[in-house]
Parts: structure tokens; C-alpha cells; sequence
């Protein structure tokens, strides 16, 4: 077990090198001027210019650029954005907001998604099956930001129940709506892949030894069914925290909640190089931990892999 | 010891659960008669009767039907958008056709769908809107097949040092969410075509496929054909193409066909956040993000073009889900 | 129900005079999307304690589907039992309410599975699988259950058992796996057990090991033994007779070594000239010649008259029943029957 986990975090090393020098040359080497952006239509003095790129380091080659970076991260140095700002202060703002909206949406996920799995797993073919498989069908094929301006019509225009955008991000009871639509999408994989999961495990021949023990159904489904029919689903849940931070994105523009998805998306648009860097790279270090998380948990479900 | 026939022979480890399966009828037991009477190593046989077996058993499913005839449609609107409508989706009349309600008795004409917050007929523009997104889904699923199909056949294949090597890159890429990394590549560009989304989303999207299919050759390399083919002495590309490629071809097709649909919702969601296809293009998810303004009192503007949309993903997605289905039920 | 199945040690009741287990004129069917598939069509057999019957046939030949009919472990639908009946000590299984007929499976018939690491959960150690069986029946502690595991594997001679009831399936090898197979089967001492294939997915020389073990063991508690196996060497040394199988029906019958000296039916014929024989040394092996029917679409007739060197225009119209099978002077054969218009010139076939 030890040694599995060494391998795992040595493996996670150059993974993190090699993400964060990704999305740095993506930044950086493409082509559009981020300090001539700066002064919008305004011719800019060559010399400010100079200046300005020399305190970023961007007269710097790439590599420079990039080990100077890491060096300063190693510190707990995200760098200054453009206007000043320290990166981390902003991220400290935007990240606490971002990740209430993630855990509401991924226990929304959890929940809902396992419960209707379930039901339509051990009932397949049944209504309620079909009911679930349509429904999950639906809104995988429905994108997120029409999904959102349905949940905003219904739930804001028609219902009145909230305001159709969020007005204090730290309220958390008006963050539900935007969580609920965030976790949709996941909700349906979730629904899924549990179903698919329960159905191949019935058919599986431990299944029928257990029923030929004379075990109660009740123990065959919580202690036999269930217990290996989450192993797959636990995956999928554990790298999907990562994926919702990113999924905010979309979610966190329509609702106007001010967090993390908010903040990128108006960095990336402004070009602001170091804000942009800067979150990418925590969401890098997020997915990375919660990938190792999802690989030490399936060990923990699958003997087979712990003794592997 | 004696058999009552040579089944061991050929089947080291007996299939759990064949005895108990025979019911199935034909199928599975036409195959092992078949390596009965005839003790043939190369398992073309079964590989064809694979594909054939799941073609009869797509035809009978409703779902694939509705879903490839839907995908035919879309393709055909994509080439020959002329076709479907005479109305120039482009022409804008703000005085005249300002936000004019939809006309369900102009069937097929300009006004069917209503007109836009710039007085273009929203018809022609889902009609028109369907080539972008045709083609990025199309276009992105082909690079990121031939690319992660490659990468993860070189490292299930070669293994060892090869294989750390390429799965590391692949851990690399996967650690950037698809729609985050499209952002910041796309936002370089300040002119935007069909071919840069394209581009952009193939380069950042090949590592899923690599996964599955390193996955699916890792499994098909333990084969007893496999085995008996580099026995044989046949060579390395030998081995690969013939026969590993083909068996562990089904589950890359399966997710390639479900992907392809994530894609086109990408597409969307890109224009949708204006970093994705610019005018003069026409997308529905630039449709459906300048239908925001208008959405209280001209629902009908986004409607159309989201419907489009979404059934576009989900002819995708059901295609997908009935391919697995028929190829292999317990896939996934 | 007044006679609830006791859960303590004394597992024998009142006496029951009569086949342990009796199986009458059993059909079973699958619904398939290409139609009704007969899997068994009127089978009739039956064990008594301390009795070994071996089932033998090819794959498809319904020897498993009985099986798990009896145990009652068939998925119903797509399985159906049109007709028949099970007796378990004269009790009709088939009406039986579904939670007394689980307190029989597992305490009073068990059951060995073919292919021990896709039959064990491979995520629960061996040492509670092994005590499932008694905190579900018994409803023991864990430490009890854990206890009587050990004392089970010892059973099963599964050396260091006190070391290795932690540990998951996969650890084991092949023999071992099955051995635990075994010992979850014998857990509360059943009046009978089905073991489908025990040895298959074994190597030569385990297979025999573990045969023994399950001879001996069936011997020590008297029990009733149901081995179903397509191998005929593995039925000759502990079967005490034997039943052919043949697309869903018995197509022949008789006590273990009249069988192999004198086959009463082409098939039974058709599968011992089939098996390699030193003294016949190279010459070519005989083989059966064509394939089993599908289940969809079994002939009319005697469903192996296809394949049959003996057919005639009654085998293709005519079901044969199973008949008594006699000497030329009329003496009856204990036990024998042969479902062929035939079988007495197959008996004399030589």
C-alpha cells in the first residue's frame, strides 16, 4: 500500500510540471500583446511598455519565465496581476465562493444521482428506469447554459422563488439554484454509470453464489450489490470536484456569482497573464489531489488493486 | 484427461458463466462450435460476426433509427443548407421583422421560427447554424480519434518505458478541463474560424481516446490470438493492425461517438461565452447568447436555436449509447 | 408453515423415507428476443443420501439449467418452468414461498460453482464469505462466524487457515479458491449438494484432489451429491450413476460402470469412442459428427438423429421416451434406461 502510494505521488510530479508549463506557454507564447491590451486604444509610450515588461519579466526568454514563476509559487507567490492586485488576493476572494457553489453541487450530485441509479438499476426496465434514463438523456444533451436559462425562466421569471441572478455570493440559500444546475450534468453521469454499474454486477456470478448462500436480499444488495457496484462510480465522483470548479465557468456568468469561474473568465478576456496562470495552476493542484484521492479510495474499495 | 469434446484445448480459462449462458441461443454458441470443428487460431470469424451481429441488433433498435436518421438530416443540412430554406439568414430588417413572433402557417418559410432581435429569420439561422456545428463535431472527433487513437495503441503496445512516457503526456493534457484550456488557446486568436475551434479542440481533447484505447489494447495484447499471432512470427505492424486494431477498436468508436456530441455542445458554449466562432459565422450558441437580452419578452429567440442544439447532442449521444449497446452490453 | 426449518446443529429430522431430492418431467425455457428457447424438456432424476449422481452432457444440453432450478437460482423471467415438479424430502419446491425456500439454499442444499474467482465477491476477504453463511442462518457474532471460518478451511485442509482468513479471493490459487467453494457448500452441513463443473477450471492434478476432498467429505456427512461435469473421467471413480444428457432431455441412464461397458444409446456410444485410448494408438479419434441443436429449434423427433449413424424414419418423427433397457433374456437392468427406438441393438454394438 505504501509503495503504491509513493508511485502514485512521484507520478503526480512531472504531471504537475508539465500542466502548469502547458497552460504557461498557452498564456504566454500565443500570439496578442497582453501590456499593449492594457492601454485599449491608445497608443502606448515603447519605453512604459519597456518598463512594464521588464517588472513582469516577460522580456525574459519563456523558460526563464517560467522556472522565475515556479520559483516565486514554491513560496506561496502567485504573482501580481496587471492592475496591481496580488493574484493570491484575488483568488482568496474568488475561491471560497467557488467552492461552496462546488460542494452544493457536488452533494446534489451525490445524493440525487446515486438514488436514482439505484432505482433504476435494480428496477431495470421498469418506468421509473425509463423515467430515469430519459431524463438523465435529456440533460446531458441540453447544454449547461440553456439548462441555466430554463432553471432562471422557470424558477425566477415564472415561480418568483429566487432572484434570477445572485445578488450576495456569500448567501449561500441563493446559491442552490446555480449549484443544482453546476451538478446536472454530473448528476446524469452519475445516475448513469450507477446504473450501468448495479446491472453488470447482477449478472456477475458472485451475485448468484450469494443468492445460492441462501443470504437475505436485503444483505445481497447492501453488503454484495452495492459495495462493488461503487467502486466505478467513487471515481467518477472523486475527479469530478475538479471538473465542477472548472464547470463554474458558464454557471458563474449567468448568476453573476462572483467567484473563481467568474474572475478567470474575465482574465482570460483581458489577457491578464498572471491571474489567468495563477488559477489554472490551483486548479491543476486541485485535480491532481483529487485524482490521487480517487486512486488511494480505490484501494481502499478494490482489494485487487491494494495487493496489486 | 477425456473430454467429451476438445473445448479445453482451445479455452484455457473455461468463460465463467458459458454453460449458464447458453440460452442466449446461436450466437454465442455458433462461435464456439465454430473453434470446435475447425480449430482455427486467427479469430476473424468471430471479429466479423462481431460487427454483423451488432448491425442486425441496431437495426431492430428504434433508438439507433431515430438517432441515424436525425444525424443524416443534420449532415445534409450542414452541405446543402439551400435546401431547407430560401430565406437569407444574414438579411437583417430591424424595421419590418423586428422580434416578429414565430408564424406556424409560414411552414418552411422565413418567418416560420419568428425573427431575431436584429430582424433575421431564426429559421434560416438554425438551418445555417447547423454546418458549424456539424462540422466542428465531425472535424474535432477525427482529429482527436487518429491522435489519441495512435498515442494510446503506441503505449498499450510497446509498454514499459514507452508507455510511462506517453501516459504521463496524456496525464498532462487530461489535467486541463476541455472548455478551460479551448479558452485560453482560442482567446490568442483574435480572428476565429470553424478551423481554429477545430484545431484547438483536437489538440486539447485526444486524451480520452488515448485513454480507452491503451486500455482496450492492454486487454486485447493479453489475448490467446495475440499470443499465437507473435508466435507465428508476425511482425509488428502485423500484430497491431490486424489483429489487435480490430478488436480493440469498439470501445474507441463508442466513445468517439458520444464525445462527438460533447464536442458540438463545447462549439456552443465557446461562442456562447464569445470565444468561440465570431460573425459572420453562424452558431447557434452565438444565436443563443445574443438571445439573452430579448429572453423576457422573445422566449422564441433563444428556443429555437437551443432546441437545435440540444437534439443535434443527443442524436449524437443516443447513436453512441445504442453502438455500445450492440456491440457490448457490459462495455462501460 | 409449522415446520420451520430449525437453524440449530441437529440437523436431522424426522426420518423421511424416499428420495432425498425427486425431479419429475422438469421444463424450463428461456424467452428470448428470437424466440422460446428449450432448455430442458422433461427431466426426471433423483438422489438419495449419501447417493452421487453425475450429470453429464456438452454445454447447452440443459445439465446446468436443472441445476440452478433446483436451487432456484434461475432468473425468472427470462426463465420459465412450464411444467414439472421438485421435491426436496417430499416437499414440493417449486410452490414453496420464496423466504422458506431461501432457508434451504445454502443449510440444506448448497451449491459448488464452476469457476471459483468469478464465483467468490472479490472484495470481501474469504473468512467473511465463509461466515456469511452462518450469520445469516445462525445469526452468529462476527468473532463466531469468523472462528467457524477458520475451522472450515481447516476442514477443506487449507494449510495456515488461521493466516489466511483475511485474505481476498485473488490471493488463492485455483485449488485453494475452490476448496473455499467447497467449504462455504458444506458450511451448515446440507443434506445435498450441487456441484456444477467443480474441477474445470482446474489443473489436472488439482482436479484430482479436489474430487477426492468432495468424495470424502460427502461420504463423512452422508450427504447427497449432484456433480455435473461434461468430463467422464472425472465422473468414473465417484459417481454412483450416471445420467447422459442431450439437448434438454436425459437420454440415458445407468449405474456408472455399466455405462462405460455397455452404452445403450448412440450418443453415450458417440462420446466414449470419442475419448483417446492408448491401446488405439495411432489411429484417428472418433468424433461425433455435426453439432448440437439450437435450443430454438430443436428437430422433431429424437432431437440427435442429426447426428445419429443408427437414425431411421421413426427418430426423425417420434420422441423417444426413456426405456427400460433389458438383457435379451428379459432380465431387467437396474437403474438402466435408454430414450432410443434403438438401444437394443446399441447394448449389443460391439
Amino acid at each position: 500500500m505504501g509503495s503504491y502510494v509513493l508511485r502514485r505521488v512521484l507520478q503526480m510530479i512531472p504531471v504537475f510540471f508539465g500542466t502548469t508549463l502547458l497552460i504557461f506557454l498557452m498564456v504566454y507564447t500565443l500570439p496578442g500583446d497582453p501590456v499593449s491590451a492594457l492601454f485599449g486604444d491608445k497608443a502606448a509610450d515603447p519605453a512604459v511598455v519597456a518598463s512594464i515588461k521588464h517588472k513582469y519579466y516577460l522580456d525574459q526568454p519563456i523558460w526563464k519565465q517560467y522556472l522565475h514563476y515556479m520559483g516565486n509559487l514554491f513560496q506561496g507567490d502567485f504573482g501580481t496581476s496587471f492592475t496591481g492586485r496580488p493574484v493570491s488576493d484575488i483568488m482568496a476572494d474568488a475561491f471560497p465562493v467557488t467552492i461552496r457553489l462546488a460542494l452544493m453541487a457536488f452533494a446534489f450530485e451525490l445524493v440525487f444521482g446515486l438514488l436514482l441509479g439505484l432505482v433504476s438499476g435494480l428496477k431495470r426496465g421498469s418506468i421509473q428506469d425509463t423515467l430515469v434514463l430519459v431524463l438523465t438523456l435529456l440533460v446531458i444533451s441540453i447544454p449547461v447554459f440553456v439548462l441555466a436559462y430554463i432553471a432562471q425562466t422557470v424558477f425566477a421569471t415564472n415561480l418568483g422563488w429566487v432572484t434570477p441572478t445572485v445578488q450576495n455570493s456569500k448567501d449561500l440559500s441563493q446559491l442552490i439554484l446555480p449549484a443544482v444546475v453546476l451538478g446536472s450534468l454530473s448528476l446524469a453521469f452519475v445516475a448513469r454509470l450507477t446504473r450501468t454499474s448495479i446491472g453488470e454486477n447482477l449478472r456477475a456470478d458472485y451475485m448468484r453464489t450469494a443468492v445460492a448462500k441462501g443470504l437475505p436480499r436485503r444483505t445481497i444488495v447492501t453488503r454484495h450489490l452495492l459495495r462493488n457496484s461503487l467502486i466505478p462510480v467513487v471515481t467518477f465522483l472523486g475527479t469530478d470536484l475538479g471538473a465542477l470548479m472548472g464547470g463554474a465557468i458558464v454557471t458563474e456568468g449567468i448568476f453573476n456569482v462572483q467567484g473563481i469561474g467568474n474572475v478567470l473568465y474575465r482574465a482570460i478576456n483581458q489577457k491578464e497573464g498572471p491571474t489567468v496562470v495563477g488559477i489554472v495552476t490551483v486548479l491543476v493542484i486541485v485535480y491532481l489531489v483529487a485524482s490521487l484521492v480517487v486512486d488511494l479510495l480505490y484501494a481502499v474499495l478494490d482489494p485487487r488493486i491494494r495487493y496489486a | 484427461m477425456p473430454d467429451i469434446h476438445d473445448e479445453s484445448s482451445f479455452e484455457r480459462h473455461p468463460k465463467p458463466g458459458v454453460d449458464h449462458l447458453d440460452y442466449a441461443g446461436e450466437q454465442g454458441m455458433a462461435v464456439e462450435q465454430e473453434t470446435l470443428v475447425e480449430p482455427d487460431p486467427e479469430k476473424r470469424e468471430e471479429a466479423r460476426s462481431l460487427w454483423g451481429d451488432a448491425w442486425r441488433d441496431l437495426r431492430r433498435r428504434p433508438i439507433f433509427l431515430i438517432s441515424a436518421v436525425l444525424i443524416l438530416l443534420l449532415i445534409v443540412m450542414a452541405i446543402f443548407p439551400g435546401a431547407f430554406t430560401d430565406a437569407d439568414p444574414r438579411k437583417a430588417d430591424l424595421v419590418n421583422d423586428y422580434l416578429k413572433r414565430p408564424d406556424w402557417t409560414d411552414f418552411f418559410g422565413a418567418g416560420w421560427f419568428g425573427y431575431d432581435g436584429q430582424g433575421r429569420s431564426i429559421y434560416a439561422r438554425v438551418v445555417y447554424g447547423a454546418r458549424a456545428s456539424i462540422t466542428v463535431g465531425i472535424f474535432v472527433t477525427a482529429i482527436v480519434t487518429l491522435l489519441g487513437g495512435l498515442c494510446g495503441m503506441v503505449a498499450g503496445y510497446f509498454g514499459g518505458p514507452v508507455d510511462a512516457l506517453l501516459s504521463r503526456i496524456i496525464d498532462i493534457f487530461f489535467g486541463i478541463p476541455l472548455l478551460l484550456g479551448a479558452l485560453v488557446l482560442l482567446n490568442a486568436f483574435s480572428t476565429r474560424t470553424v478551423w481554429t475551434v477545430v484545431v484547438a479542440l483536437g489538440v486539447l481533447g485526444w486524451t480520452q481516446i488515448a485513454r480507452v484505447m491503451r486500455g482496450a489494447v492492454l486487454t486485447v495484447k493479453q489475448a490467446d490470438y495475440v499470443m499465437a499471432g507473435r508466435a507465428l512470427g508476425a511482425g509488428t505492424g502485423r500484430l497491431m493492425f490486424r489483429h489487435i486494431l480490430p478488436n480493440a477498436v469498439a470501445p474507441v468508436i463508442v466513445v468517439a461517438t458520444i464525445a462527438l456530441g460533447g464536442y458540438i455542445a463545447t462549439e456552443a458554449t465557446l461562442s456562447f461565452l464569445g470565444i468561440g466562432l465570431q460573425d459572420p459565422t453562424i452558431s447557434w450558441g452565438i444565436d443563443i447568447s445574443s438571445a439573452q437580452k430579448v429572453i423576457r419578452t422573445a422566449p422564441y429567440v433563444l428556443f429555437f436555436p437551443a432546441a437545435a442544439l440540444s437534439i443535434t447532442v443527443l442524436a449524437f449521444i443516443m447513436l453512441g449509447d445504442a453502438v455500445r449497446d450492440a456491440l457490448d452490453p457490459k462495455l462501460r | 408453515m409449522t415446520t420451520a426449518v430449525d437453524t440449530g446443529t441437529s440437523r436431522r429430522e424426522a426420518p423421511y423415507e424416499g428420495p432425498l431430492l425427486d425431479v419429475r418431467d422438469l421444463h424450463v425455457e428461456f424467452v428470448t428476443r428470437d424466440g422460446v428457447a428449450k432448455a430442458v424438456n422433461g427431466v426426471s432424476y433423483s438422489v438419495a443420501a449419501g447417493e452421487t449422481l453425475a450429470v453429464l452432457g456438452e454445454s447447452g444440453s440443459g445439465k446446468s439449467v436443472t441445476a440452478q432450478a433446483i436451487m432456484g437460482i434461475l432468473d425468472m423471467p427470462p426463465a420459465r418452468i412450464p411444467r414439472g415438479e421438485i421435491r426436496f424430502r417430499g416437499e414440493d419446491m417449486l410452490g414453496m414461498d420464496k423466504e422458506r425456500r431461501r432457508r434451504i439454499r445454502g443449510q440444506k442444499i448448497a451449491m459448488i460453482f464452476q469457476d471459483a474467482l468469478s464465483s467468490l465477491n472479490p472484495v470481501l476477504t474469504v473468512g467473511f464469505q465463509l461466515g456469511e453463511m452462518f450469520r445469516a442462518h445462525h445469526k452468529s457474532s462476527r468473532k463466531e462466524a469468523k472462528e467457524k471460518a477458520v475451522e472450515l478451511m481447516e476442514r477443506v485442509r487449507i494449510p495456515a487457515a488461521k493466516d489466511r482468513v483475511n485474505d481476498y479471493p485473488h490471493q488463492f490459487s485455483g485449488g485453494m479458491r475452490q476448496r473455499i467453494m467447497i467449504a462455504m457448500a458444506l458450511a451448515l452441513e446440507p443434506d445435498l449438494i450441487i456441484a456444477d463443473e467443480p474441477t474445470t477450471a482446474l489443473d489436472v492434478t488439482v482436479q484430482a484432489q479436489v474430487m477426492d476432498l468432495l468424495a470424502e467429505l460427502q461420504a463423512e456427512f452422508n450427504m447427497g451429491l449432484i456433480l455435473i461435469t461434461h468430463d467422464l473421467g472425472v465422473v468414473a471413480d465417484v459417481a454412483d450413476k450416471i445420467a447422459v444428457m442431450y439437448a434438454g432431455r436425459i437420454v440415458e441412464t445407468a449405474p456408472v460402470h455399466e455405462l462405460y461397458a455397455r452404452p445403450a444409446h448412440p450418443y453415450t456410444r458417440g462420446l466414449l469412442d470419442s475419448i483417446p485410448r492408448l491401446d488405439q494408438k495411432g489411429q484417428e479419434l472418433y468424433a461425433i459428427k455435426g453439432l448440437p441443436p439450437n435450443l430454438l429449434r430443436i428437430p422433431p423427433g429424437c432431437a440427435f438423429n442429426p447426428r445419429c449413424p443408427r437414425a431411421q424414419a421413426v427418430c426423425r418423427q417420434e420422441v423417444p421416451e426413456l426405456f427400460p433397457v433389458t438383457e435379451d433374456d428379459g432380465t431387467e437392468l437396474a437403474g438402466r434406461g435408454s430414450a432410443c427406438f434403438f438401444w437394443k441393438e446399441t447394448l449389443h454394438d460391439r
